[in-house]
């Protein structure tokens, strides 16, 4: 299908697409097997300009948005959803300082990350407060020139990788939700500290790790927006961050579709391919529907969002829930298409179906999303 | 300082498939690419540029209308500008007149330092043209290069792949390297290169604008003509050894040892 | 024909039949209101559809103009030396050499740079050669470009061979290509066939033509001497005959031509692990279906049974399974061992130009349909981690 994407945005998409086929897909198998980090493909990414493209050109990216954002994370997810999230969430890390930081932080901070100098990581989670941000722990204690942050954030992707990390914290712990900040915090502070890389299910070569603030002293012009907006930032920074986890979903389909058409064409079963019995041509039939369908909702949801449209929570938790459903669908079906083979680690399906299945965990689970649609759905009617 | 790329557009090899019944190339939607040497030229050209601190890298290809694609291709990953050298002139060009052509252009370009190609083309092979345009331009030239060890503006050292290992080279600029595949690792395009190339101007240079000697280029300016092209006889012959796995690899094995022993 | 063109289509003689179209291997002929069209930009003037036209609708202008050739007589052979030692490449060539000066009615003559090497001399005269010309200096010990250049440019125009073959070596590839822009004569690279035309004394020079699928025979009519290189292990090494006489002609050269811009400051001999690929005459090779690094054990294993070397496809190189000094195929090297065993290697065309002539080729491969078996001697369809180990043991059993 064509969606009509502009001379960048397929600039992007077809670059992404090199970088993934000739660079990612060759080395995802090692760097999920060995549990680390792709520094190597995430040089390659900001040499080529991809991590910049979401950001302002004045601060030295391209001046993209979200739809730029969902296309390189769709393509480059086709290669491995772990390897590509060096770059997706360091859009959910940078977004906060994009959408709330002033201009001397957007000065200090952005250009950094648009060269792919530094990758950026953001921490709200902790292990009592997931969708649940007003159960944060972690505080920021106001002393002179300074905040002091306390505190334990848990499963932070990019934690220990990234230079700079947005993190949601308590100024007042009194106003609930309201009593929490977000501040932008240097790797480079005194009194923050990683845990050991988390050994996951998926995207293994994703770096997840806690991130602890003991005594950590941040600088008060690290505070983005004011006191008492960090659960507004949070909220905000998902809106334009979930077609990103949407569109890891989808380039993880894509290549689970793109496997089990080529198995299905190559694999002879009674004298014929499979692709030539109906049972297996029906599962296709359903992958490939799916698949677009997601496409389109991501992309029409990236667009709403770059339109500066206003209301845009449930178009982008729609795009997040139907992509993530998607890809766990579609990839569990991509290893019965495989059979045994499909099962075995010398084929690239099993993979993409364990990395599939954290799109519809994070970044709020599916049931958070359904959630959020349906309560939106029904106060557009009571309005 | 001025460095030269040539390059030479070629079809796509890994892309090329043979027809069963006729066993020639299938050409329909084949798709033409830099040729691969060729890439490593262009990486290590840039190299050179990132590592002089300045200058300017100029490609230069030979070829129809549509090779300037492949310069763009070179200008996205690094390369400054590029010169397409066409013309029906050119046509029926052997080694000895394309060599000649390119020649021409580079004293043209003028004030070049350093003039890289890849050791050869994947659809000629003939490793000619290279050594060919520094005895145009009576300039030395080392082949085969594999690393650069030191470069400046009078001179470099670098390393020549021979049979054996290498031999280092010191060779005084300007110079002609042809490179193979282990000199570097080429990069990825960068977006704001495509964009660069995208809109980059691509003059095309004829013989006339070049000052070729009309009996120097084209098929008037080569030596060598095709006297036929055949297609050889598939190999044919072939026998698929049947069966259960074991009883095959006895089988085979009774073969290999009577080919090892004759 | 308008404006010089080389070729063009008779328009009154040609019917429409797509002959043309279907026998050009460049794709440089469309059908236009039924009449052939030739796109110049395409178009090599090969001459593949001239000759299957049955209409004589295409017309070429192959004339050129002839500089007088009486003069040029002999076949050379440039005899390759490192550190003292003629390369087994020149004997090849002398061997091959024989057989054309044979049919020319003329000398074989061969040419050695050197220093010290009177009896390197007698060597190439016992392998066939009836003269050899011999440029002795201490500058001449190693390859250089610019003195090796410069000495056959001189020695060619002195004394003027037909005929001067050269090895595709690293070496000869550098040399000969600026000898032949010397010169001004057409040189023709890695031909895999060379044979006499009487009627012109031509030198037909057979070669692949793009990807070795279509081969192309290739002349130079109007200049000389004839110049080809060919690659190391296409013709058959010349064996050395006691007895052979034959005179050597050695020549100084002024002192200048020797002198040399660039500077050789080392030679580095590297020790390779395996045995050198391009020599070999067993080779081993894993691609794509290996899977892993660590499956190319297998491989290794099948090879050191057998004294083999280890190849690999491109495939298996970009991956980094293997080095690159293993890779066979265009961008790799090219052999032609006595057997060539390809395990898991579908047989991409950049592969099969590597290896497809080997004398005999084993493939092994879990797809029917995979082109590999097109050019194999022998194939297995089964799954080769269970036949190469279980050949592996066969053999160890019968090559005790």
């Amino acid at each position: 299908m064509d969606y009509l994407l502009n001379e960048q945005q397929l600039m992007i998409k077809e670059l992404c697409r090199k970088i993934a086929r000739e660079k990612i897909a060759p080395v995802a198998a090692h760097y999920d097997e060995a549990n680390e980090f792709a520094w190597d493909i995430v040089k390659v990414m900001a040499e080529s300009d991809i991590m910049g493209i979401y950001i302002p050109e004045q601060y030295g990216g391209l001046g993209g948005g979200v739809m730029e954002l969902a296309v390189a994370t769709e393509e480059l997810s086709w290669g491995c959803g772990g390897i590509s999230l060096g770059f997706a969430a360091t859009g959910l890390g940078t977004f906060p300082i994009i959408l709330f930081g002033n201009e001397q932080q957007k000065a200090k901070y952005l250009p950094d990350i648009a060269s792919g100098k530094k990758l950026a990581a953001f921490c709200l989670t902790e292990a009592e407060a997931g969708s649940d941000a007003g159960g944060i722990k972690t505080t920021a204690r106001k002393e002179g020139d300074y905040y002091v942050l306390n505190g334990t954030k848990q499963w932070i992707t990019n934690g220990g990788e990234a230079e700079t990390y947005t993190v949601v914290a308590m100024t007042d712990k009194n106003k609930g939700a309201r009593g929490a900040s977000c501040f932008i915090v240097e790797k480079g502070y005194k009194g923050i500290s990683f845990g050991k890389k988390e050994n996951k299910m998926g995207i293994r070569s994703s770096a997840t790790r806690e991130v602890i603030f003991t005594d950590c002293k941040v600088p008060k012009e690290n505070l983005l927006g004011k006191e008492g907006l960090g659960f507004i930032v949070a909220m905000r920074t998902f809106d334009y961050s979930r077609p990103g986890v949407a569109a890891q979903g989808l380039g993880i389909a894509q290549r689970a579709l793109d496997e089990a058409i080529k198995y299905s064409r190559q694999r002879k079963q009674f004298g014929h391919s499979i692709s030539s019995f109906q049972g297996i041509q029906f599962m296709l039939a359903d992958m490939g529907m799916a698949v677009e369908a997601s496409r389109a909702l991501i992309y029409s949801a990236a667009r709403m969002i770059d339109s500066g449209a206003k209301d845009i929570s449930r178009a982008s938790a729609m795009s997040k829930c139907f992509a993530s459903d998607t890809a766990m669908r579609v990839t569990t079906d991509a290893v019965q298409i495989l059979g045994g083979y499909g099962y075995m680690k010398e084929y690239p399906v099993e993979k993409l179906m364990r990395d599939a299945k954290i799109t519809q965990i994070y970044e709020g689970t599916n049931q958070i999303q359904r959630g959020v649609i349906a309560s939106s759905l029904i106060k557009e009617s009571m309005a | 300082m001025k460095i030269v790329v040539l390059i030479k557009q070629v079809p796509d090899t890994t892309d090329v498939k043979i027809d069963p019944v006729t066993n020639t190339l299938k050409r329909e939607g084949v798709k033409s690419v830099i040729n691969p040497f060729d890439m490593y030229a262009i990486e290590e050209a840039v190299r050179i540029k990132e590592r002089v601190g300045e200058g300017e890298v100029v490609v230069i290809s030979m070829g129809p209308p549509q090779a300037q694609e492949a310069i763009r291709e070179a200008i996205s990953l690094g390369c400054d500008r590029g010169i397409l050298l066409s013309d029906r002139k050119f046509a029926g060009s052997d080694t000895w007149a394309t060599s000649y052509t390119i020649s021409q252009a580079i004293r043209k370009v003028g004030d070049f330092k350093v003039i890289l190609c890849g050791k050869q083309a994947s659809d000629g092979d003939t490793a000619q043209v290279g050594p060919g345009v520094s005895t145009h331009l009576d300039i030395p030239q080392v082949t085969y290069v594999k690393k650069i060890d030191k470069i400046d503006k009078t001179v470099a050292v670098v390393h020549r792949m021979t049979e054996e290992g290498y031999d280092i080279v010191e060779t005084p600029l300007p110079v002609v390297l042809t490179v193979v595949k282990e000199i570097n690792e080429p990069r990825m395009p960068s977006l704001k290169g495509k964009m660069k190339a995208k809109s980059a101007q691509i003059p095309v240079w004829t013989a006339d604008d070049i000052a070729c000697e009309p009996d120097k280029v084209g098929l008037d300016g080569s030596p060598t003509r095709v006297m036929k092209v055949f297609t050889p006889p598939p190999r044919g012959g072939g026998q698929m050894l049947k069966g259960e796995t074991e009883d095959v690899s006895s089988k085979l094995a009774d073969i290999i040892k009577s080919v090892i022993i004759g | 024909m308008t404006g010089g063109e080389k070729i063009a289509v008779i328009l009154d003689k040609c019917v429409g039949c797509t002959l043309c179209v279907k026998v050009c291997p460049f794709g440089a002929i469309t059908m236009k209101d039924k009449k052939a069209v030739i796109d110049l930009t395409k178009c090599t003037l090969c001459g593949a559809c001239a000759e299957a036209c049955k209409f004589k609708a295409i017309n070429i202008d192959k004339t050129g103009s002839k500089s007088d050739l009486s003069g040029y007589k002999d076949v050379w052979v440039f005899c390759e030396q490192k550190q003292g030692k003629v390369q087994t490449i020149s004997y090849e060539l002398l061997g091959k050499g024989r057989e054309l000066a044979d049919k020319l009615g003329v000398r074989l003559c061969g040419l050695l740079l050197g220093d010290k090497m009177d009896t390197a001399c007698q060597d190439i005269i016992s392998r066939g050669a009836d003269r050899v010309y011999y440029v002795e200096s201490p500058k001449l010990k190693i390859y250089q470009d610019d003195p090796y250049t410069n000495v056959l440019t001189e020695m060619v125009k002195k004394h003027k061979p037909e005929v001067l073959l050269c090895g595709a070596t690293t070496i000869g590839r550098s040399l000969i290509s600026r000898v032949a822009v010397n010169i001004r004569t057409g040189l023709t690279a890695d031909c895999t066939g060379l044979d006499i035309d009487m009627g012109e004394r031509l030198l037909l020079q057979t070669r692949p033509a793009f990807g070795g699928n279509i081969m192309a025979t290739i002349i130079s009519p109007n200049t000389r001497p004839q110049m080809a290189t060919v690659r190391h292990k296409v013709m058959k090494e010349a064996e050395p005959q006691a007895g052979r006489k034959g005179d050597v002609v050695k020549e100084t050269l002024p002192e200048d031509m020797y002198h040399s811009r660039s500077k050789i400051l080392d030679i580095v001999e590297e020790i390779e692990e395996t045995v050198n690929l391009a020599e070999a005459d067993i080779i081993v090779s894993g691609g794509r279906g290996l899977g892993s690094p660590e499956n190319f054990e297998i491989i290794k294993e099948l090879a050191l049974v057998l004294g083999g070397a280890v190849g690999a496809s491109r495939m298996a190189v970009d991956s980094g399974w293997m080095p690159y000094s293993h890779q066979v195929g265009q961008t790799g090297k090219t052999v032609c061992p006595k057997l060539y065993i390809a395990c898991g290697i579908s047989g991409q065309i950049q592969h099969l130009i590597g290896m497809k002539s080997s004398d005999v080729i084993i493939a092994i491969n879990k797809d029917p349909e995979a082109p590999i078996f097109g050019v194999a001697t022998y194939g297995i369809v089964d799954d080769l981690f269970k036949v190469v180990p279980m050949l592996t043991q066969e053999l160890k059993k019968r090559l005790k």
